[in-house]
């Protein structure tokens, strides 16, 4: 059981910090910061294809919204646990998620991953606006209006704490599979596809996988978004909605699992941070600081944030440089 | 008869209305040091991509100990021992130089995905092997110290060192090297060279070399094959290769007519 320690050890800290989040935060921003949260499930499972495998996916938000519309109708139509167990009921759920959107990530890789660059992303671009056309036509999933009502809990500590569960679940899992054989195989995709065959990586399979991974993620964060915000449509799933993802990768840096994080961070709650500035001015400045800041950070760190590398890499560096 | 390792039957290579290789054959021995050699252009590198699956060639075939290469990925001829390395260096340029032996090694990695998360002692003694046979490969090569920097830091010669070393690691019968010694000064090829042959011997190796250094060539090869315009001009030991009249037209009398 050595292998959770690490997990348990996160999580406690991170129950801590929910705590005083609970005392210290109203509950609007209480709501921001589980967003921010299923942004850095977003964000985190994304960066595995776009960032570790190289691969330009342009469809996040279609694997979210099977995620999200799969919970939705399971937690409103089932009744698997008694009440006391609603939280594993949850849990079990957003497993169901995760597992439904990775078998539509299987469906999506395998025949689009043979495919590069450019042509990946209109083809995983094209699977999110099917996905959200088809759900438009669903009328035993609300259609149009979408599915309202979706049960969830009722205390944002409760919610916190059930976030931060998967956050770590996510985090570990995508660290040691990054720090298994099979990561290394994700990044010989990356570097070099001609070479990582000749080297006897199976790269389809390589892609696959990681795309499969992803999608697993990209459907719980849908589960959860859907638990926390009570309502979802087909417009909560928008192509926006994936390059918003695209854009906490890029701004974190590719392949920096805490890039990723800290941009899912930025990304959720600097619009929300510069309302104030709007109240104080008149004006909605809000996205073209939002923007201008997306461009500056770009200019000043073409590679991201962090680059490749973890915050602790980073830091050390800096470190360095000062002493 | 000597046993043979890899053969090529009437492979030919067709690019639109070119045929950068016509109907070549050849037999390469166990544990033989092989060249390849030709001008410029010759279809040198085509061969060789033809050998390791990135093309499917337009006719023939190649046979691995005897076994028929055809519809293979490149990932499954290196799975059946045949690897190569890359005239344009072909590294993971961003990943340390040990990660790049790492990620040969993948192949012979037998733990699964969860092993990974839960951290089995399966996953933790198979990664630790890995490491020990990666450190002992860079050591041979004196590299073991630059293991933890960025592939693209290493000098040139340094690069197609490690391109070598990472094809090793594959635990490969035969490798291909493609000019190996290219942009090299005289010593570092002629070190180079005495690290092929050694390493031939120690890991008994099968060896085929592209190189367009004839003396290199004619110094370390057994048996060499000389292309001119995708064809096969000659064929045998380097004594007779450089008397051939047809070599030197093609390719001696151009080059070093001394
Ligand atoms: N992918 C390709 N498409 C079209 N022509 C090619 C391709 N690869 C090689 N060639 C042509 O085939 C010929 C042989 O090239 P190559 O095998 O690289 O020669 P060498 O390695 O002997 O210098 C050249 O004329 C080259 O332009
Ligand atoms: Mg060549």
């Amino acid at each position: 059981m050595k292998f959770l320690k690490a997990p348990l050890l996160t999580l406690l800290i991170l129950s801590v910090v929910g705590l005083v989040f609970d005392f210290a935060l109203d509950a609007y921003f209480q709501l921001i910061l589980l967003y921010a949260l299923v942004n850095c499930l977003l964000s985190m499972s994304l960066n595995l294809v776009n960032g570790y495998t190289g691969q330009f996916s342009l469809g996040h938000a279609g694997f979210m919204a099977i995620g999200a519309y799969f919970a939705a109708y399971a937690n409103t139509k089932w009744d698997i646990l008694p009440p006391a167990l609603n939280a594993l009921e949850f849990f079990i759920y957003c497993t169901g998620a995760g597992l439904f959107a990775a078998v539509a990530g299987l469906l999506v890789g395998l025949p689009s991953l043979r495919l590069k660059g450019d042509y990946l992303a209109i083809v995983t671009l094209g699977f999110g606006e099917i996905i959200r056309v088809t759900l438009l036509n669903m009328d035993f999933l609300g259609g149009p209006r979408g599915y309202s009502n979706i049960p969830g809990f009722s205390s944002f500590l409760f919610s916190f704490i059930f976030a931060c569960v998967w956050l770590t679940i996510c985090f570990f899992t995508i660290w040691r599979v990054m720090h298994s054989t099979y990561g290394r195989g994700f990044l010989s995709v990356r570097e070099d596809e001609i070479a990582a065959e000749a080297m006897g990586i199976n790269t389809t399979r390589m892609k696959v996988r990681a795309f499969v991974l992803s999608s697993f993620f990209a459907g719980v964060a849908g589960a959860l978004f859907a638990h926390f915000t009570k309502f979802i449509s087909p417009s909560s799933f928008t192509f926006l909605q994936s390059v918003n993802v695209v854009i906490m990768v890029v701004l974190g840096g590719m392949g920096s699992m805490t890039g990723s994080i800290v941009a899912a961070f930025i990304i959720t709650i600097l619009p929300e941070a510069l309302r104030p500035l709007q109240d104080l001015t008149g004006v909605d400045l809000r996205m073209v600081i939002y923007s201008l800041s997306l461009i500056l950070v770009m200019i000043l760190r073409p590679k991201g944030l962090f680059g490749d590398q973890e915050i602790t890499a980073v830091w050390r560096k800096y470190a360095r440089r000062n002493s | 008869m000597p046993d043979v390792i890899l053969e090529a039957r009437k492979i030919t290579m067709q690019f639109g209305g070119l045929k950068a290789v016509d109907s070549l054959e050849f037999k390469i021995e166990k544990g033989q040091l092989a060249g390849l050699i030709g001008p410029n252009g010759a279809g040198k590198t085509t061969v060789f991509n033809m050998l390791t699956g990135v093309y499917a060639p337009t006719s023939g075939e190649v046979l691995l100990c005897g076994k028929s290469l055809a519809g293979l990925k490149p990932f499954e001829i290196s799975h059946l021992g045949m690897t190569r390395t890359f005239q344009n260096i072909r590294l993971f340029k961003d990943l340390t130089v040990l990660d790049n032996v790492l990620i040969a090694g993948h192949q012979h990695m037998k733990y699964g995905i969860f092993d990974a998360l839960v951290q089995t002692k399966k996953f933790v003694t198979a990664e630790q092997g890995l490491m020990d046979k990666a450190m002992d490969l860079l050591k041979i090569f004196k590299m073991d110290d630059k293991a933890h920097k960025a592939a693209c830091s290493l000098p040139y010669g340094e690069q197609r060192k490690l391109e070598i070393v990472r094809a090793l690691a594959t635990d490969p019968k035969i490798i291909l090297l493609d000019e190996p010694a290219a942009g090299m000064n005289h010593s570092e090829t002629h070190h180079l060279m005495e690290t092929i042959a050694k390493i031939r011997q120690q890991f008994n190796l099968t060896v085929l070399l592209i190189e367009h250094d004839m003396k290199l060539v004619m110094g370390i090869c057994e048996n060499i094959v000389v292309l001119d315009h995708g064809v096969k001009i000659e064929e045998g030991h380097p004594g007779k290769v450089q008397t051939s009249q047809r070599v030197i037209e093609a390719y001696l009398g151009v080059e070093e007519p001394g």
